[in-house]
């Protein structure tokens, strides 16, 4: 276990603070609530049964929200190892379910104006027009607007939310349904477990490959509000698919909380590739639940951006259940003044030549603050396993702060695990270099954070995210002739 | 129209280092700044160029008439002011063609692009005369670079940016000879009526490549001798051993 701080006092000019920050204001905008249906502010058995009852859920769905609200009120606050900022999460402050009660739209003309508006501002229908196989798109508590690809359809592909996943498609979701994440993984799984609404239940067949990614738009309207979509993508034997989900809400005087639950299932020689950029306004708790289980041969990556909220607490993990299974996380997290970016990755081997990679870079500027916490478990009776972990640190002045917490057991000496650690600063010799050349301070910073970045930047497709490409240089030279 | 340097006094952690330091380099001479290790040869370029680190007390510098030492380091840079650098700094994840592509965007008034086809074409041309593979382009700025690599990357650099005055900090050490001939074939090719050169270097050698009009020499922060090529010869000869007589300047 490593800590690094330093401590010294150093103020960002301004020029420097415009050049680095990222525009968080494109979500900044919100419209008046239009809500047939309202949990209401805390959280009981009542807020269950009211979901359950708007929801028309089955029994047993019901019972295993009851069963999550317990796990939740037993278990403590993980402040015995996590920030104590959770404390200042106001659980009776919070609306748990807000919905228009409309089902989602299939088609953009039939969702409501202002929500129309908000997803246009945001670019999703736009997204979607250029390069997007499908299109989930979920305000507060529902999807607004949900739709795929006919093709897609026709080759058996389900794309749909929660409860409709859970209603129409018991026998594909209910067996996977909580179990790569069991309800008492946490208090937020479990919180979630209890509340659920929303999120994208999907399933690919057999040996489809969709080559276009499925994504969803999580968007908070509401203030006090609290979003619990459920995620489970089932990619079918030699299935794949790349899913996307982007997340903005408009920052409110009040804190909000968003806690998602996402499992991810490829069997055998299936592939799933998920990739996250989370850009919450600065008044978010983002404390979200990932995990997925890969079968023989089968391959999860999670590609994980992390820009916003004011505390995100996010470990995608992978358990490796089959032989020449593969895990990877990819993550970049950006840590401004006032904001905690705790992420991580966990790396379960649970059968033989499995392989896992983790690298995570993490920026931290003026007073932020970024953590990396990591898990990689290689049991004593597996042969032939492979893990690289990599943790990158980029500090912007003295006073920012980073940790690396990496946690790497590995049983038997059979396996091959490597571990490489950074934490660097942008020097001001650096600094020099580049101003003497003509460039400003703030461009000059600017540029050193893209190269920084610049390696794993890549993974994330450009279309996607205007606040992305504000941080990463495009390298143009491929364009030219 | 040139670079004054005038009665300059400059500082490190409160002690000085320049102790009013005289230097007038007009447009298309070259003059180069000889003198033993500690005399302030690089101080002097730093000063110039707005290093921070180093304490400006007293006197003036000019570059065309204007005040560079009232400019940000960036600005000086677009007024007309090149350092090409005794130790050039890594950039990592940066390429070289990016952060060149930066520096000329500086120049461009706001809302301008460079264009990139004519960017990359004077790019290659460059390289070409400086002997640099196209590879080179797509490697992160001086990361992993051989001393020789660095400093032909610095010309590039000054070739590219087309500045007024260029200041060459001992861009021959860590070079071997042929690397020597290359970097100093891109100066050579940048001499014009237009453009001053300070170069600054410990040994004759460089000399030989890059000829100078004016030679000066430096010590403990001041510039004891100016004379012609030939003192740059005399010193190789017979050292800076002169420099321990009492000198008058």
């Amino acid at each position: 276990m490593s800590a690094y701080e330093m401590n010294e006092d150093a103020v960002l000019d301004d020029d420097t603070k415009d050049a680095i920050d990222i525009d968080r204001s494109v979500g900044d905008f919100t419209f008046p609530e239009n809500h047939k249906y309202d949990a209401g502010y805390g959280l009981s058995q009542d807020t269950v049964n009211y979901i359950s009852d708007v929801k028309k859920e089955k029994d047993w769905i019901r019972e295993f929200r009851h069963k999550a609200l317990d796990v939740f009120n037993d278990k403590p606050l993980p402040t015995n190892w996590a920030t104590d900022d959770l404390k200042n999460i106001d659980f009776d402050a919070i609306r748990y379910y807000l919905s228009d009660g409309q089902a989602p739209k299939r088609s953009w003309d039939d969702v409501p104006a202002e929500v129309l508006e908000t997803f246009e501002r945001l670019g999703v229908p736009e997204q979607e027009r250029a390069f997007l196989a499908g299109v989930e798109a979920q305000y507060d508590s529902e999807a607004a607007y949900s739709n795929m690809k006919e093709e897609l359809t026709k080759k058996g592909v389900i794309f749909v939310n929660s409860t409709e996943g859970l209603r129409e498609h018991e026998e594909i979701f209910r067996p996977w349904f909580g179990k790569v994440i069991p309800t008492g993984d946490n208090k937020f799984s479990a919180l979630n477990s209890a509340v659920f609404s929303g999120g994208s239940f999907i399933y690919i067949p057999k040996g489809v490959k969709l080559e276009q990614p499925l994504q969803a738009y999580f968007r908070i309207n509401s203030e006090n509000f609290g979003q619990f979509e459920r995620t489970l993508i089932i990619a079918d034997e030699g299935a794949e698919l790349t899913y996307m989900e982007g997340c903005t809400a408009p920052k409110f005087e009040t804190a909000t909380l968003h806690s998602a639950v996402v499992e991810l299932v490829a069997m055998k020689d299936a592939k799933i590739q998920y990739i996250t950029v989370q850009n919450w306004s600065s008044n978010v708790f983002n404390l979200v639940t990932k995990r997925g289980v890969a079968h023989e041969n089968a391959e999860i990556r999670w590609i994980d951006c992390n820009i916003g909220s004011r505390l995100t607490m996010k470990y995608p993990g992978v358990v490796m259940k089959g032989r020449k299974a593969r895990g990877e996380v990819i993550s970049i997290a950006l840590a401004s003044d006032g904001q905690e970016q705790d992420t991580g990755a966990k790396m379960i081997h649970a059968a033989d030549e499995t392989t896992s990679n983790v690298v995570s870079k993490s920026i931290s500027v003026g007073k932020g603050r970024s953590t990396y916490r990591g898990q990689v478990h290689i049991p004593k009776h597996l042969k032939g396993c492979k893990n690289n972990t990599e943790c990158d640190a980029l500090l912007i002045n003295a006073n920012s702060r980073t940790d690396t917490y990496p946690a790497i057991t590995v049983r038997g000496n059979q396996h091959a695990t490597q571990h490489e650690a950074s934490v660097s600063q942008v020097s001001e010799e650096m600094l020099f270099y580049m101003q003497q050349r003509g460039i400003s301070e703030g461009e000059a910073m600017s540029l050193a954070v893209n190269g920084f970045i610049n390696d794993l930047a890549r993974e994330f497709p450009m279309e996607y995210s205007v606040e992305l490409k504000r941080l990463i240089e495009l390298e143009m030279e491929g364009s030219v002739g | 129209m040139s670079l004054i340097v005038n009665n300059l006094q400059a500082n490190i952690d409160d002690s000085p280092i320049l102790k009013g330091l005289n230097l007038e380099v007009p447009k298309g001479e070259v003059h180069a700044i000889m003198g033993p290790n500690g005399s302030g040869k690089s101080t002097l370029s730093k000063v110039i160029a707005g290093h921070e680190d180093y304490e400006v007390t007293g006197g003036s510098v000019t570059l065309d008439g204007q005040d560079l030492l009232d400019m940000e380091i960036d600005e000086r840079s677009r007024a007309g002011l090149f350092l090409a650098f005794q130790y050039p700094m890594e950039v990592p994840g940066v390429s070289n063609a990016n952060f060149i592509r930066a520096a000329l965007q500086a120049r461009l008034p706001k809302g301008e692009e460079l264009d990139a086809v004519a960017y990359y074409k004077s790019l290659y041309e460059k390289m070409d005369i400086l002997e640099m593979d196209r590879k080179f382009t797509a490697r992160a700025v001086n990361e992993g670079f051989s001393g020789g690599e660095k400093k032909r990357n610095e010309i590039l650099q000054m070739m590219m940016l087309d500045p007024t005055f260029c200041i060459l900090d001992e861009t021959d050490s860590g070079l071997d000879i042929d690397a020597l001939k290359i970097v100093s074939q891109g100066v050579n090719a940048m001499r014009s009526p237009e453009r001053g050169f300070l170069v600054i270097t410990h040994y004759q050698r460089l000399l030989d490549y890059i000829k100078p009009d004016v030679v000066h020499v430096l010590s403990d922060g001041q510039i004891v001798r100016t004379g012609g090529p030939e003192l740059a010869h005399e010193l190789e000869e017979s050292g800076y051993d002169f420099l321990k007589e009492p000198v008058t300047a």
